[in-house]
């Protein structure tokens, strides 16, 4: 089948979020694999919600601009959605309620009394959500014992009096389609048998459990939007396994603690947007500084300033990469889908201690919030790496000894050796230096950690698709997952994916950008960030540029329409 | 047990003559000896200022962080070893100025940590400009007409923001002052220690024949756990008129002691492992 995209829409308040993510389980749990998106304003009241599934039979891995069945909760979903829907696919609203627009023809308009349902059937208003997906699942052919089962698991802990009502709307939303629409029915979630496990997770919540598989010790996060969901994780894990989770007054003491903490020996992690990246400025240069191992998680969103705080971007990169004063060794990496996520962080623990420098996972909005059906997590080969450290007393202890790899000894206070972390230039020992042979030494000591990393750690960037091709898409960041779907319309279209930002492939990247017959850059951002930073590299100037920073990320829809273009344009 | 040699570095201490440092540094040198804070128990954190060099001053494990900022690594450092004796070294730029929303959050936090407010009313570092403790009127480079905003005081704020200890010293007067860190450092919870020292270079103000002549010392008579007694205290200053000693100590749970999962070991105590996440991925399923 091809990817189905189903799409809830109404006020903030009115369960949009919870219902979608019921919908993104139904359909894992029917054997579907699912991609889901969300957009919401930053207010928690009032606003217009919406969260949009799209389902396939194979791996689905972006939002799509089209929608196949649309559940209009009030009239400002139908006004703003209703041209996203195409011939064949459905609308299903409350006429009791809401006024249709002129529809084009070939749309099945499913009329339920959703509200009126809700109120008699399940005593409130507030149940309509659920009629509506009760409704969904009939008309999808779905099973509505799965959706019971849902609801049974959101609402019986907290509110066991719920489950009941939840229970009869549903019933009674799948029964309405069964009596009047029963020849609209379709087979897009019909049961499937022997379905491989799949798990339904965002960015985020492969960042938090990769960072506890990882053996995460101490986090200090400050809430912010599209992080929050890390700490929201995170917190009430801390006590079962032996970490530490605090909230901390602001950005700068975040990553102020976590470089204490790593400093006295534990794992520590910070996770912020932009704008709180903004204070931990001098922090991460600090780190890089007092060669303190630390992993930061950067959220992309609409900048700058407050920006678009519930939006995706990707206009941090050359922020990341240079931000603080003077020079450090930091190592940058990019997450494109869940998986890296997932990998990444784990990965960013032991580079950050193999390395003894800040290590910054960037995600973005669109990653940190959508939900990807994957299969669980796979782990198994994964080693804590702690690189050179030691809790013993040694002979003679220096902290910044000189060494060929740029990597010293590191040890803790408490274990009886003088430990000295300085933010001012230093000495082997650590104590303060200004003495310019010094200086020199001591610089070329941290920036060498760089080159070995690059020799001893950084990947081979891969290229996704024919090896052959007349087109070579050059991106980053969640624009993955867009481009995967897009890509699948054509055979001759293949697909650069960088992940390391700092170090950089800079004679990988050279070699296939030269030898590519056309390339077109896809990002999220004004400036075409990577481009620039692929010219500074090698010298390679990319001409073609799909661009966008309207908060939205990409649709597949729009990559194949730029694609096309760049393929019959003249060379 | 050590003595004060083996708290000696090979480096030159560069502060000026006469700079209230000193009796901070010797105090707590003092202070360590009597302890035997050691490198097996003891880890100092340091902002920037003039305070901050003695990490290169005293032979311990030692953090010398960000202008503002030594507070929050002092706290990171504790929540990830409580077993560490933790000391923050803090000047009245670094501590009020740059960094006075850590010290009201850490107050809050009431952790078991030390700061040691090194109070000489003055920028010393950058060559003398007014700071949040100058007084009003005073003129420096930054404040040529005269300071027109009000000093700021510290103890005061530590208290109303949930410190459980707090005192002022005299830097000059060695005996009390390295009776007070042990006291400070005894306490369970966030002790603020307030050393008003003279700046000799630049702030002709408060020097230490000002401070000999207007400090009086807090007596029995003082109630150190009445809150209140201890606000009316720290709002005395002037001449013949302001109180050293312990304002206020309370016994408030700490935030080591709340925080269940280092109940019975530290946290870099317990083994780091790779964890198994496998029964939180079925939550997502």
């Amino acid at each position: 089948m091809k990817p189905f995209t189903f799409k809830i829409g109404g006020e903030a308040g009115f369960g949009i979020m919870s219902s979608g993510s019921s919908f993104s389980k139904l359909a894992i749990r029917s054997g579907y694999y699912i991609f889901d998106y969300a957009e919401y304003p930053s207010i928690i009241r009032g606003g217009h919600n919406v969260m949009q599934v799209t389902v396939g039979d194979e791996p689905v891995s972006a939002q799509y601009q089209n929608t196949n069945l649309l559940v209009a909760l009030n009239q400002e979903t139908l006004d703003l959605h209703f041209k996203e829907l195409t011939v064949g696919s459905g609308l299903i609203y409350d006429a009791e309620k809401c006024v249709l627009p002129k529809i084009s023809k070939g749309i099945n308009v499913f009329a339920i009394p959703m509200n009126r349902m809700g109120k008699e059937i399940g005593n409130s208003f507030l149940l309509r959500n659920t009629v509506a997906l009760g409704a969904a699942v009939a008309l999808l052919g779905g099973e509505i014992q799965i959706l019971k089962d849902l609801l049974t698991e959101e609402f019986s802990k907290r509110h066991p009096e719920l489950v009941e009502n939840n229970h009869r709307v549903a019933q009674a939303g799948y029964d309405y389609v069964l009596e009047h629409y029963a020849d609209k029915i379709k087979n897009t979630l019909k049961r499937k048998t022997n379905v491989a496990a799949q798990a339904v997770v965002t960015a985020n919540d492969a960042l938090a459990l990769g960072a506890i598989a990882a053996g995460l010790q101490f986090a200090a996060i400050y809430p912010m939007t599209p992080i929050s969901n890390i700490l929201h994780i995170l917190a009430p894990l801390q006590e079962k396994y032996g970490f530490i989770y605090k909230q901390p007054e602001d950005e700068i003491s975040a990553i102020n603690m976590a470089i204490g903490a790593s400093f006295a020996g534990a794992r520590a992690m910070v996770a912020t947007a932009g704008g709180g990246f903004c204070l931990m400025a001098e922090g991460y240069g600090l780190a890089g500084m007092t060669e303190t191992p630390l992993v930061i998680v950067e959220g992309m969103r609409g900048g700058p300033a407050t920006g678009l705080p519930t939006w995706t971007e990707q206009g941090d990169l050359r922020f990341v990469l240079h931000a603080h004063q003077g020079e450090f060794p930091r190592i940058v990496l990019a997450a494109g889908d869940v998986n890296e996520a997932f990998n990444l962080i784990m990965q960013a623990f032991n580079l950050a201690d193999k390395y003894q420098t800040p290590v910054v996972v960037m995600v973005d909005k669109n990653l940190c919030e959508s939900h990807q059906s994957v299969p669980p997590f796979d782990y198994a080969n994964y080693e804590i790496d702690r690189g050179k450290f030691t809790v013993k007393k040694q002979l003679d202890y220096a902290r910044y000894a000189l060494s060929t790899d740029g990597v010293s000894l590191r040890s803790v206070p408490g274990v009886g050796n003088e430990v000295i972390a300085n933010s001012d230039e230093h000495n082997a020992m650590g104590y303060s230096s200004e003495e310019a042979k010094n200086r020199v030494k001591q610089m070329e000591k941290r920036m060498q950690k760089l080159r070995t990393c690059a020799q001893k750690d950084m990947p081979e960037p891969k290229i996704i698709g024919p090896k052959n091709a007349d087109l070579t898409i050059l991106s980053w960041g969640s624009n993955k997952g867009a481009i995967l779907e897009s890509m699948k319309s054509f055979a001759n279209v293949n697909f650069l994916h960088l992940t390391w930002m700092n170090p950089f492939p800079v004679k990988a990247v050279k070699n296939i950008l030269e030898k590519a017959r056309r390339v077109l850059n896809i990002e999220c951002g004004y400036s075409a960030q990577l481009a620039g930073l692929i010219k500074q590299h090698t010298g390679y100037e990319i001409s073609n540029h799909l661009l966008k920073y309207d908060g939205r990320p990409f649709y597949p829809e729009e990559i194949t329409a730029k694609i096309k273009k760049v393929l019959t344009a003249k060379k | 047990m050590q003595t004060l040699n083996d708290l000696k570095t090979p480096n030159v201490c560069t502060w000026c003559p006469g700079c209230g440092n000193f009796g901070i540094w010797t105090a707590f040198k003092q202070a360590a000896v009597f302890e035997d804070w050691n490198n097996t128990n003891t880890v100092i954190v340091a902002g920037i200022g003039c305070h901050g060099h003695i990490n290169n001053f005293i032979k311990l494990s030692s953090f010398e962080g960000l202008h503002g900022r030594p507070i929050p690594v002092a706290s990171g450092i504790k929540m990830a070893n409580h077993k560490l004796n933790v000391f923050v070294f803090t000047g009245d730029g670094d501590c009020l100025a740059e960094g006075g929303n850590h010290l009201i959050h850490a107050s809050r936090r009431n952790q078991d940590i030390t700061v040691i407010l090194h109070d000489n009313a003055i920028y010393g570092l950058t060559t003398g400009q007014t700071s949040p403790r100058s007084s009003h009127g005073y003129k420096s480079k930054s404040t040529p007409l005269g300071n027109i905003d009000q000093p700021l005081n510290p103890l005061a704020l530590a208290i109303a923001a949930g410190a459980t200890f707090v005192a002022r010293v005299y830097s000059g007067d060695l005996p009390r002052l390295t009776e007070m860190l042990v006291k400070a450092n005894k306490h369970k919870g966030f002790a603020v220690v307030q050393v008003l020292q003279p700046c000799v270079t630049f702030n002709k103000e408060y020097s230490h024949i000002f401070f000999q002549e207007n400090i009086y010392q807090l007596d029995e008579k003082h109630n150190i756990k009445d809150k209140r007694a201890a606000f009316a205290k720290t709002l005395e200053w002037g001449i013949k008129q302001i109180p050293v000693g312990v304002f206020y100590e309370a016994s408030e749970p700490t935030c080591e002691e709340q925080t269940l999962q280092i109940k019975d070991k530290t946290l870099v105590e317990m083994p780091i492992k790779k964890r198994d996440i496998d029964e939180l991925l079925k939550f997502y399923q």
